[in-house]
């Protein structure tokens, strides 16, 4: 039996973001999208509490109930205004929405 | 007596601003008059300085305002009414206020009436800095200053190609000097570490006569440009091409004595450097009959003037170059009246001939224009030295100054240029005003210029007749306050009556020579087939040397094609070419990474992605390399970098 350690969480949490990056990457919905990115955000704080955890210091687990506070306000907003776009346009599809293009 | 020096000094401003608010307006006959009457009463002003002046007054001096402070050099806007400045303020005050009241009838028809005002007041204020300053630091600004009135002047009528090129002729070779000028403020600067006149000339005492050679050198190339010396004398002529009252005003009485101003200022200089002192009289002396030769031909009545201007203010720099510093101002003061005179009365003639200049279209225009003829004729009186006119007192007295000084050279120089400029005068005075009417039959119907302009020539004529004689003693009481009093006298009485009659003689016999030479009923207007015409000695005479045509071959041309040259090899293929590509480069950039800006939210997402790797790898990269920086600095010194 192996004991679970740090590494293994920065590890987990490595895995994590990578995963978050690549659906920010490739998502075209724009729902999926918020999904990645707070994979992105939990995988952050995965580390946050293990490293946390490791040196003793709750400062790092704070941190982390900082961000989850924050990506659900951000989340909140995020999806007010998903809302709104699908009832003005029907779509939620990234490739959609290009009005910036410069 | 602070007050008049303000009034004198910032008048001229006060009616050149006025004026010029009135520039983009249809003419205005009360720009004229108001013009002219602060110009009288800077002219006014200048009078009570002169009275407290000759009253044994204190120098009035101030100090306006600092300019400059900084570490040793301190330059304040300083202004001094002495001696020599008083005397040019007061020719410049006079002369300016006689041309403004003339130029309301000479520019009479003309669009450009309100500018023209301001710009010949702005000359005035210009010239009024150069005169009164107390420093060279000012000096510069009111020499640079009439300098670009000058400029604006000359090519007054600018749309006329002769008189856009004849003024950037001037500037330029103004510029020319200039530069001789400014290099020898910086040696005074840098030798005496002061501008002002007295602590400058006081410090000069002290240092070794090669560096004051250079400065007084470097001092009169500044005065040769503005006073047309050889070899920088072809501007002159060619400025002819502005109206005449500027030319009366700015290129026979004012602007181009500055030059003689300057070395009469520095005369504790150039006291200290006779040898210097020679070669001014020797270039003086070479100019005065020069430019008399070139006037002996000449087709051109303004130009014949401009001439006679170059030829005398060769006599003043003979007379400041051999010491008699006086002798040179009073000749400044003497000619400004006479010199004005003639160009006035010249523009007169050209204003009832629409502005014909060749004399030999004239003839018998005594007739009609009686006035200009008696002004015209009276100052060529004056002007050839006839007892006792002005010119009479203070032209002799350069011939005894030479003379006594045993520069006989200089002295049989100065006499002959005495009888070319009593030939060329009265040349152009009988082919204008006497012989057979050769005018009509061109279609000429010639009128008398306007009473008021006559009238306010008259102050004028009456100055050329007594300025000798009234003002010769009293003058010289004054100014020898300031300058060394050198009185010049033949020492044989035997000796002073031949000279002088002598001389006398001479120059009428040359005014009777031209009288029988042009009256004659002969002349006609020259088309090139003549003999005399076809002489050598004519051909070099008119055209001028052959100098301008000299410069334009050896200098303009070759610099013309030199610069073509640099335009084409140098300024297209290497600047151009260097500030394209760096253009080319910035717009291919931003062409090829717009799509970057595609509006997707999904690619600019990569993107972002895509810049936190490369900013996570840099950072891992430097913060390996600080860490390992140890070891990387003996493997590479291992290497023998």
């Amino acid at each position: 039996m192996m004991e679970i350690g740090l590494n293994h969480y920065l590890v987990l949490s490595t895995i994590l973001f990578t995963i978050g990056l690549v659906g920010v990457m490739r998502r075209k919905n724009l729902l999926l999208l918020f999904f990645a990115t707070e994979i992105l955000l939990n995988a952050v704080n995965v580390a946050f509490a293990a490293i946390s955890h490791y040196y003793g210091d709750l400062t790092g687990q704070m941190f982390a109930f900082f961000v989850i506070a924050i990506a659900a306000s951000e989340l909140a907003v995020g999806l007010g205004l998903l809302i709104l776009w699908h009832k003005r346009h029907g779509s939620i599809d990234l490739d959609t929405m290009t009005s910036m293009r410069g | 007596m602070e007050k008049y020096l303000y009034i004198a000094l910032f008048a001229p401003l006060v009616s050149s601003l006025f004026a010029a608010l009135f520039t983009a307006t249809p003419k205005k006959q009360f720009v004229g008059i108001v013009a002219s009457l602060l110009i009288f009463s800077a002219f006014v002003a200048s009078t009570i300085l002169l009275t407290h002046v000759l009253g044994g007054g204190e120098i009035v001096h101030v100090e306006l305002m600092t300019w400059m402070e900084t570490g040793n050099l301190y330059i304040p806007f300083g202004f001094v009414v002495d001696e020599i400045s008083i005397t040019m303020m007061m020719v410049v005050t006079l002369v300016s206020t006689i041309v403004h009241i003339y130029s309301i009838g000479y520019m009479d028809h003309d669009t450009g009436f309100n500018r023209f005002f301001s710009y010949l007041s702005a000359f005035v204020f210009s010239m009024m800095i150069l005169v009164m300053s107390d420093n060279f630091a000012g000096l510069f600004i009111g020499w640079e200053g009439v300098g670009l009135c000058s400029w604006l002047l000359i090519g007054f009528w600018y749309h006329k190609e002769s008189a856009t090129w004849a003024a950037n002729e001037a500037f330029i070779m103004n510029r020319v000097a200039d530069l001789g000028m400014l290099i020898g403020i910086f040696l005074v600067f840098w030798n005496t570490g002061t501008l002002q006149y007295d602590g400058a000339f006081a410090a000069m005492a002290n240092l070794d006569t090669e560096t004051l050679t250079w400065i007084g050198i470097f001092l009169f190339i500044g005065a040769m440009g503005k006073s047309a010396q050889f070899p920088l004398h072809t501007w002159l002529a060619d400025a002819m091409e502005g109206p005449t009252p500027v030319s009366a005003l700015i290129h026979a009485a004012t602007m181009v004595t500055a030059g003689v101003y300057l070395v009469v200022r520095s005369n504790e200089l150039y006291a200290l450097i006779p040898n210097v002192g020679l070669f001014i009289a020797s270039l003086g002396a070479f100019v005065a009959i020069f430019a008399a030769t070139m006037a002996l031909v000449n087709r051109d009545i303004k130009r014949v003037i401009a001439y006679s201007t170059l030829s005398q203010l060769g006599y003043m720099f003979a007379a400041a170059g051999l010491g008699a510093y006086w002798v040179a101002l009073f000749h400044l003061m003497a000619h400004a009246f006479f010199k004005a005179l003639l160009f006035l009365g010249g523009g007169n003639v050209m204003h009832a001939l629409s502005n014909e200049l060749d004399p030999f279209k004239m003839g018998g225009l005594g007739k009609t224009m009686k006035g200009t003829m008696i002004m015209m004729t009276l100052a060529s009186v004056a002007l050839a030295g006839i007892f006792p006119l002005a010119g009479f007192f203070s032209k002799d007295l350069i011939l005894e100054v030479a003379f006594v000084d045993h520069h006989f050279i200089i002295y049989t120089v100065l006499l002959l240029t005495a009888g070319l400029t009593a030939f060329y005068s009265f040349r152009i005075i009988a082919l204008i005003f006497h012989g057979e009417d050769r005018h009509t039959a061109l279609g000429f119907h010639p009128h008398e210029a306007y009473k008021f302009m006559l009238v306010a020539m008259s102050p004028l004529l009456i100055l050329a007749i007594i300025a000798g004689f009234t003002f010769k003693m009293p003058y010289f009481e004054m100014v020898t306050q300031l300058l060394p009093a050198t009185e010049y006298h033949v020492h044989s009485q035997v000796a002073y009556w031949i000279m002088t009659i002598g001389t006398q003689l001479f120059v009428i016999a040359s005014i009777f020579f031209a009288y029988k030479k042009y009256m004659s009923p002969s002349i006609k207007v020259p088309d090139g087939t003549s003999k005399m015409e076809n002489s050598f000695a004519y051909k070099l005479l008119i055209n001028q040397y052959y100098i301008p045509y000299f410069y334009e071959e050896y200098l303009v041309k070759p610099y013309r094609e030199l610069s073509t040259i640099l335009w084409e090899k140098v300024d297209q293929k290497i600047v151009d070419a260097t500030v394209d590509g760096i253009a080319g480069l910035i717009h291919a950039t931003g062409e090829n990474t717009r799509d970057m800006q595609s509006g997707n939210l999904s690619t600019m997402l990569k993107w972002m992605v895509a810049g936190t790797i490369v900013l996570l790898s840099l950072a891992v990269v430097f913060g390996l390399s600080v860490r390992y920086s140890g070891e990387i600095t003996t493997i590479l010194s291992g290497l023998g970098v």
